[in-house]
């Protein structure tokens, strides 16, 4: 059975129907990608899955339970978490901070979850007083990833990981998801860039006009010529 | 000009602006015949008023910072706690005054009932105004608007029950002031004041910087949606953010009414000088807050040296516009 199942979800904001009949699985210890042209809902869909949209139609499972529009308050104790594309840190608060809040509703010490952290990104050790608000793209988006593995989720949902960063900090941060991969912990991610997020994934999926178009492992979609006409729009 | 705007528009700049500020009201006052001593005993009253008004401001702030919303009732607030004050010493026996302070035991004991009590109240007043108005998503002007119902509504409450005239906590006992240096003469009461008024500041200061619920406060000022996908508990961190904001405001509404007098308009009139602090010391900072209060504190006792008192609170107003005008984001606030 599949961690994560999406099933026939319809949604949107207000009036606005985005998204039209989602389907898609994530099994246990897989890397999926969900890519596709701008506006196809793709991060419409993470949302869903987060509960910060409720389904019109259709569900989401996870690990065999309904969570079709639960809050994401509870869904983090469940094992998911989520980083946002933008706003994905607490600015004023330091690097440390940041992972405290991470951590937030776990009772005890976090001193190992934090030491994890810092192994997968040094970088982060180096400045754990620092303002994340000051800090660069690059280490914001390791800010924001180590705050959500604070809780060592069984599900990591990242939102177009490497948008605006340069393109050797892109290489190091999908290094990053397969080393936190590699750790048990399953990725759900959504990119705009679809040959190094499928290069890497397990299986993929193509969104085009809020419905998922084409799926399949990551590589053969890379090689598939409906993945590049649905991208050139034709 | 615009390059005196931008150079004045640097956190250094308006430091030398307000210091202008400062000299001005001191050669107008030196010209209109004010003496060294007199200046300088404003100038302590001013920090004084300062520290009064940071506790009201550091809960303006706090509200406003965690949930996006001005407090128009929070001048209201600090006259609440001076009155619940005035009850709890009302019931008690009357003990001897505490030498040198002009007050008892009473007052104390007042205090620490009536922060806790009206931190409450005012959470209690979130969930029956503000709460829907959130849940709807409602536009500013409504919470602006629900503010001002509770500030009148608390005032009418105050009318109601103690009437319009101005009264003490201590009515008729003496209040001398002892000499200082100088010719510099300071009622002991007033150490209290700004002696609880720091406690109770640094108090909240360890709050929010070591423990987990401050941190969350943080947090959620800084990026509500973030907290909640972290699964930060919303309605804890609001029920705190009430508690200091609405404690601090007591405590301050009694300190000044201890201070001055206790009138049921008190906190409405305080409410100006309370929002220029928080605009000068850049909204949602906690620490600029404080500094913008003692800013307005002084400048509001010291130009009572050369114009009626009764205008005074104006300069707070004209401080607030001048920093609108050159700094919008105040002192502390980073350029957006």
């Amino acid at each position: 059975m599949p961690l994560l199942t999406v099933e026939g979800a319809v949604a949107g904001y207000g009036e606005m129907q985005v998204l039209r009949g989602i389907d898609l699985t994530v099994g246990e210890g897989e890397i999926v990608s969900i890519v596709g042209p701008n506006g196809a809902g793709k991060s419409t869909v993470m949302k869903l899955i987060f509960g910060l949209l409720k389904p019109w139609e259709g569900s989401v499972t996870f690990d065999g339970r309904d969570v079709s529009g639960m809050a994401p308050e509870k869904l983090v104790r469940l094992g998911l978490s989520y980083v946002p594309q933008v706003d994905n840190v607490f600015p004023n608060l330091t690097v440390e901070e940041n992972l405290d809040m991470g951590g937030y509703i776990r009772t005890g010490s976090l001193a190992e979850q934090k030491e994890r952290v810092f192994e997968l990104f040094p970088r982060l050790a180096e400045r754990r007083r620092q303002r994340a608000g000051k800090m660069s793209g690059g280490e914001r988006q390791m800010v924001a990833m180590g705050r959500a593995l604070m809780l060592d989720p069984r599900l990591l949902m990242l939102d177009e990981p490497s948008a605006g960063l340069a393109p050797l900090l892109v290489d190091m941060i999908f290094d990053k998801i397969v080393d936190i991969n590699r750790t048990g912990v399953s990725v759900l991610m959504v990119e705009q860039n679809a040959k190094k997020s499928l290069a890497l994934a397990d299986r993929g999926y193509v969104l085009a006009t809020g419905q998922n178009q084409v799926d399949g492992p990551g590589r053969d979609l890379l090689e598939n010529p409906e993945v590049a006409r649905l991208y050139l729009g034709g | 000009m615009e390059r005196f705007r931008r150079a004045a528009s640097g956190r250094t700049g308006m430091v030398v602006a307000l210091a202008f500020v400062l000299l001005v009201i001191v050669v107008a006052a030196v010209l209109k015949g004010v003496g060294a001593t007199q200046l300088l005993s404003l100038f302590i009253r001013g920090v004084l008023l300062g520290g009064t008004l940071a506790l009201g401001a550091i809960g303006v702030t706090l509200v406003f910072s965690v949930l996006k919303m001005a407090n128009f009732a929070h001048g209201d607030t600090m006259t609440l706690g001076a009155y619940l004050g005035l009850v709890v010493v009302t019931l008690l026996p009357k003990g001897a005054p505490l030498a040198p302070f002009s007050f008892g035991y009473e007052f104390i004991v007042a205090l620490l009932v009536v922060i806790p009590a009206v931190g409450l109240i005012t959470f209690g007043l979130d969930q029956l105004a503000f709460r829907p108005l959130r849940a709807r998503r409602s536009p500013a002007i409504m919470f602006a608007m629900a503010a001002l119902g509770l500030a009148f509504g608390i005032r009418s409450l105050v009318y109601i029950f103690w009437g319009a005239d101005f009264t003490f906590f201590y009515t008729g006992r003496a209040r001398p002031a002892v000499e200082l240096f100088a010719g510099i003469r300071v009622r002991p009461d007033q150490f209290f004041i700004l002696g609880l008024a720091i406690v109770l500041i640094v108090g909240v200061y360890l709050l929010l910087e070591r423990t987990k619920i401050g941190k969350a406060m943080r947090a959620t000022a800084d990026n509500s949606d973030l907290a909640r996908l972290s699964g930060i508990d919303t309605k804890r961190v609001i029920l705190w953010t009430w508690l200091i904001g609405g404690g601090l405001a007591a405590a301050g509404g009694m300190l000044y009414g201890l201070d001055v007098q206790l009138r049921p308009e008190m906190g409405w009139w305080l409410l100006l000088p309370l929002f220029a602090s928080v605009i000068l010391g850049s909204l949602g900072n906690a620490y600029g807050a404080l500094a913008g209060a003692f800013v307005i504190g002084i400048v509001w006792q010291m130009s009572g040296a050369f114009i009626n008192p009764v205008y005074s609170q104006g300069i707070a107003f004209l401080v607030m516009i001048i920093v609108l005008l050159v700094r919008p984001e105040g002192l502390f606030g980073g350029k957006k």
